[in-house]
């Protein structure tokens, strides 16, 4: 009930922002594939519902397998990179370098790489995508710790190993949380766009182009909403995990109180 | 045997570069068991750095640091003291049982032990009811004594504290000098207290460390001949009074040497 009353002004919104939309297009009349209104959308969405959920979890696979990847593949280079001072001053620049690439320009070398039928094409991009956020956020979250810490820690005699289960990682947390939050979207994204430029019919980026090009932009639009769900879903289940997992962190404790 | 024995100890920072600073010089101190010494002194003067400099945090450039008659390294493998910084620096993960675990946890104690031990620690502390709170829910002056709990844990025959009620307001931390009287009584534990207040040194001392600014040096040893137990009456007491009075004048010499 309480949840209902904080959201009430945004699901207010979302309605009025349907009414008018709605309203807008029959009152003007603009054209189907110009912007198709909500409800014939929703009509699309309703005839198209098998196909729709198919690809849709065709796709979130594939964002989930390349989220995987990517994460734990930044965690353990953040790792390495926060334990050896080498690994750092060897790996960054590249961890760098690799972020300032527009990886999506990739998108059909990785599709020579690995098959443009292999889901594998799309997770590798997706992967590449959210590496460094992943990265980034774990190094600084092992790092950046109160020195009367580490001093503390210091005095106990622990080792480096204990350092890193006890403090480092605790630490670190909260960072990667944010970081989890940040791919959950990317991934989504990732996954859309990789498959615009070819592979199994079946997922959404195929669908959504091909739609369009056949000028049934009502059916793109249906996609688009499954897109928008399914990375909803994603980022709301690493919430909750978020919750679950650091209870204790500053950002999570107004709403306890 | 005597707790610590510094001879002519040096510590320079930066040594080989340009703006080399010499922390400490020639400093020669022996404690001994059960005493409670003060370092006072001008800002900068190095107080801190001997503290850590017995902690093993840091090594000296010149000289010998004996913790209970082995080197400063050895003691701290040991774990032969326990630390209190200026900041409580209890990790916000852990309940404040969790935190007081924590050298315990290290030392490898069964679970019932730690559990036992904390809670026998956090009653001398008053803190009995806090256990499963988490630190953000304690004001500073528990939190602090959640920490002068923790470095308890292990019975240390040494207590470095770095400042510990330098962030408290005036109340609180004549309200914590009694506290702590009370632990040094209860516990016998040799204490090493950096402090900027002349009245908390006098208060909680029986020998009194005025050091000199920047070269660190030790000027003069004040006997606080103040009979023990002390509490609200001492400090009205003229003994106490004429013991601040000879700090507080040595002091003045130190900021002008």
């Amino acid at each position: 009930m309480k949840h209902v009353k904080q959201n009430l002004p945004a699901i207010l919104l979302f309605i009025v922002a349907l009414v008018i939309w709605e309203g807008t297009v029959r009152l003007l009349s603009i054209q189907k594939f110009l912007l198709p209104a909500p409800s014939v959308i929703w009509t699309s969405f309703r005839e198209n519902f098998d196909r729709l959920t198919y690809i849709g979890w065709f796709t979130t696979r594939e964002a989930l397998g390349g989220f995987a990847i990517g994460c734990s593949t930044g965690i353990l280079v953040a790792l390495a990179t926060s334990r050896w001072t080498l690994a750092s001053e060897t790996l960054m620049p590249f961890a760098i370098a690799a972020n300032s690439v527009p990886i999506i320009a990739f998108a059909p070398i990785l599709n020579n790489w690995f098959g443009i039928d292999n889901p594998l094409s799309k997770m590798m991009i997706v992967a590449v995508i959210v590496f460094f956020p992943m990265m980034i956020n774990t190094v600084r979250g092992l790092t950046l710790i109160d020195p009367a810490a580490l001093e503390l820690m210091r005095s106990y005699a622990a080792s480096e190993f204990t350092i890193l289960r006890k403090l480092r990682l605790p630490n670190a947390l909260p960072y990667m949380f944010n970081a989890f939050k940040v791919a959950a979207t990317l991934s989504m994204i990732g996954a859309v766009v990789s498959e615009y430029f070819g592979g199994n019919r079946s997922a959404l980026g195929v669908f959504i182009t091909q739609e369009a090009a056949q000028f049934r932009f009502q059916n793109s639009w249906a996609a688009i909403i499954i897109a928008c769900v399914v990375g909803l879903v994603f980022y709301l289940v690493i919430l909750g995990l978020e919750r679950l997992a650091i209870p204790w962190h500053s950002s999570l404790r107004a709403q306890q109180s | 045997m005597s707790v610590v024995a510094l001879s002519n100890v040096n510590m320079t920072f930066n040594s080989s570069s340009a703006n080399k600073t010499v922390a400490l010089k020639e400093i020669n101190l022996t404690i001994e068991p059960g005493e409670f010494i003060s370092l006072i002194g001008p800002s900068g003067c190095g107080k801190s750095t001997l503290l850590r400099l017995v902690g093993d945090l840091i090594k000296p450039t010149a000289g010998d640091i004996l913790v209970n008659g082995k080197s400063a390294h050895q003691a701290r493998l040991d774990q032969d003291y326990g630390m209190v910084f200026q900041a409580p620096v209890l990790f916000e993960w852990r309940s404040i049982i969790k935190n007081v675990m924590l050298p315990l946890e290290l030392r490898g104690y069964s679970r019932t032990d730690q559990q036992k031990r904390a809670r026998e620690l956090l009653a001398l502390v008053e803190l009995n009811g806090f256990e499963n709170h988490y630190p953000w829910q304690l004001s500073g002056g528990m939190q602090q004594r959640a920490a002068i709990a923790r470095a308890l844990a292990i019975q240390p025959k040494l207590l470095l504290m770095d400042e510990p009620f330098g962030a408290l307001d005036e109340m609180t931390r004549e309200y914590m000098n009694l506290e702590l009287h009370k632990i040094w009584q209860e516990t016998q534990t040799t204490i090493i207290f950096v402090t900027h207040s002349i009245p908390e040194a006098v208060f909680l001392s029986t020998r009194i460390v005025v050091m000199s600014a920047r070269p660190g040096e030790i000027l003069h040893i004040t006997n606080v001949d103040l009979p023990v137990p002390r509490g609200e009456h001492t400090r009205e007491e003229a003994a106490y009074f004429e013991t601040e009075t000879e700090v507080r004048e040595w002091l003045r010499a130190a900021k002008q040497k």
